[in-house]
């Protein structure tokens, strides 16, 4: 169990009502823009079970794409590297750096690496590692983790980030506009991208037909850090597999939309081989996404594209923040990707929801989130994960509604607390009452009412 | 056992039993006319932020240029058009640090996104699209698709090194969901449709 679970965690987030406001609008905006974006495609929902059924497929023969997609890019040139876990991951990439002698490396979007905790791992053995997509520059800047997996920094204020700025890239002090601020992390890393030898991917996509990569970003530096560098890194898990180039049609059109509201994103890079005279590294990580596939409940959390679409629909992620779930992906498919990497650890995520089902609805590979989340809970109850007041709380009402005796008892008592003695519940010590009104107490139960008018009617 | 093989024998034993592809007919053909095409890309395009001129001949897209852009002493650089200004010859794309503008034609648009495809049949360099302060493309007004199916059946069995679709300029919303043009790539994009 966590030292604090995901509500104890949300409660930092939430001294900050005002923060909150903004964070929950600004993040139904972008659901939004999604919703605009999808209604202009008549075909949407056929495209989403496409998208679907392809995943599902590409599941269901793994085995054989992996090996066609290592055959086709190793016939390009590229270079093949298996990771079973994130420690050979890491592993993999200083060995390169050093083979090259590269002590920087410069770094674009890649959840993968943030899952394998790269950065702190390279730090550590002499590497600097710069990130250069905006979101995730302001992260490590500030030293700390991304809070989204599409928008790394949506739980900052622009006037943190001038002052991390100011810090750090030298801008004017109490300066906040961001059209100035991403000036100057343009011109700074400008010169990142033409000063280092080495550059590190994430992958959208991987086309076994062809041993070709997809990487999509809005701002270009996934392709200013590979076509400088003398070596191309690119992470990849294995489930990042699609079987031909034409299914990138599908999931190109899906992706944007779903995330963004946006048609498509500004770059959608194909890399099919190096370049002249460059080194293209692509290493396939495992680090439990076997596990998962094995389990038939779940195996399907594999078919997520990273869009993000359920984080910015989540009623408790909008206002609960990234940060509350501690895992490295948050949101509905942070919570049910966690608990195979880490049941005791992350216990708590499944619980972080409302089960409402928005998740489900927008997922553009149809993903049953919320039932997945429902069937984690099953699962680390089994398993004894679960915090000992709710497991007792649960016994608790289970013994009540299972009994009509202990029912009505618990019902009446209830009503005239409620009646009589209100100060007894609507205290800071009834963790429900602290955001919230108690119900306004009914004369009788439905019970006593029928009991009482049946005779009548008859 | 190494990796590759511990990681295959789990997937191996892992995975479901096979599931069948979808089909996708659904998706093909597009009946839009080449003017249903251009008029959807120039209205997708000025959406995301690019400029779609229509013009006659490559005069006329210098003409533009000149009077969008302040290039006086500044570096010009292009993939075709070499008797207006300069073609890229160079080994080492470092070099490419200075270029103000690039104009590069480009192999096709898609009108449901703006994006237009460009691979290295075209051009070796790589970098080229990504590196200058403004960026301008030439595309042929009957190269224009419905849709990214339509895209991919044009490319479905090319073989290229490296192709992307680029659509509008470089643009980031990172700092508090304000869009600012201009990320690490190119402020601006032209596309003239000749």
């Amino acid at each position: 169990m966590k030292v604090a679970d995901h509500a104890e965690r949300a409660k930092v987030f939430n001294e900050d009502e005002k923060r909150v406001d903004w964070h929950d609008e600004t993040l139904w905006f972008v659901r939004h823009k999604r919703d605009l974006a999808t209604h202009g495609i008549p075909e949407w929902e056929e495209l989403r079970e496409a998208g679907s059924q392809i995943k599902n497929h590409t599941l269901s023969n793994l085995n054989q794409y992996l090996q066609d997609f290592e055959k086709n890019a190793l016939a390009k040139g590229t270079v093949i590297h298996w990771a079973s876990d994130a420690k050979e991951h890491n592993e993999i990439v200083l060995e390169l750096l050093k083979k090259h002698q590269i002590t920087e490396m410069v770094k674009s979007k890649s959840m993968l690496t943030e899952e394998c905790h790269l950065n702190p791992f390279l730090e550590a053995n002499g590497i600097e590692v710069i990130d250069s997509d905006l979101g995730e520059r302001i992260v490590q800047l500030a030293g700390e983790a991304p809070s989204h997996i599409v928008l790394p920094c949506i739980h900052k204020k622009k006037e943190e980030i001038g002052e991390l700025f100011h810090i750090h890239l030298g801008t004017p002090k109490g300066n906040a506009d961001p059209q100035l601020l991403t000036e100057a992390a343009r011109q700074s890393l400008r010169n990142t991208f033409l000063t280092r030898r080495a550059a590190l991917t994430g992958v959208n996509f991987a086309v076994a037909e062809t041993g070709e990569f997809v990487v999509c970003t809005n701002e270009g530096n996934a392709d200013m850090g590979a076509h400088l560098a003398d070596i191309h890194i690119a992470s990849m898990g294995i489930e990042k597999i699609i079987p031909q180039r034409k299914h990138l049609g599908v999931f190109l059109r899906l992706l944007t939309r779903s995330a963004t509201g946006q048609p498509i994103t500004t770059y959608s890079s194909h890399f099919a081989g190096p370049a002249a005279g460059k080194e293209l590294h692509i290493i396939l990580v495992d680090n439990g996404r076997t596990r998962q596939l094995a389990r038939p409940d779940f195996r399907n959390s594999l078919k997520c594209i990273r869009c993000s679409a359920c984080f910015n629909t989540c009623p408790v992620y909008r206002r609960s923040g990234g940060h509350s779930y501690d895992s490295v992906i948050a949101g509905p498919i942070g919570s049910i990707l966690a608990p195979n990497w880490d049941m005791k650890k992350n216990a708590d995520l499944p619980f972080a929801s409302t089960l409402c089902g928005s998740c489900t609805n927008v997922c553009p590979v149809k993903i049953d989130i919320h039932e997945q989340l429902y069937k984690w809970r099953q699962v680390i109850v089994k398993e004894g994960f679960v915090d000992p007041k709710k497991a007792i709380a649960m016994q608790v009402m289970a013994k009540t509604l299972a009994s009509p005796t202990l029912y009505r008892i618990a019902g009446k008592a209830a009503r005239t607390t409620l009646k009589y003695a209100p100060f007894m519940v609507n205290n800071k010590f009834n963790a429900w009452y602290l955001q919230r009104d108690m119900p306004e107490v009914p004369k009788s139960s439905f019970g006593e009412w029928y009991s009482k008018n049946r005779t009548n009617n008859d | 056992m190494t990796s590759r093989e511990k990681i295959l024998n789990a997937v191996k034993d892992s995975q479901p039993d096979l599931l069948p592809l979808p089909d996708l007919s659904l998706f093909y053909p597009n009946n839009d006319s080449v003017e249903e095409n251009l008029k959807n890309f120039i209205s997708i395009a000025e959406r995301i932020g690019a400029k779609v001129y229509q013009v006659q001949n490559h005069s006329e897209i210098m003409t533009h240029l000149k009077e969008d852009l302040d290039l006086e002493g500044k570096r010009i650089v292009s993939a075709e058009l070499d008797a207006i200004v300069d073609e890229y010859t160079g080994t080492d794309n470092h070099d490419l640090a200075d270029v103000e503008l690039m104009i590069l034609p480009v192999h096709f648009g898609v009108a449901e996104n703006g994006a237009c495809w460009l691979d290295d049949e075209l051009y070796q360099e790589r970098l080229l699209p990504f590196i200058p302060q403004h960026l301008a493309f030439i595309i042929k007004k009957e190269n224009i698709v419905a849709t990214m199916h339509q895209a991919y059946e044009l490319i479905a069995d090319k073989s290229y090194g490296f192709g992307a679709f680029i659509a509008g300029p470089s643009k980031t919303a990172d700092i508090e969901q304000s869009l600012v043009l201009g990320a690490h790539g190119p402020r601006s994009l032209r596309v003239f449709v000749v």
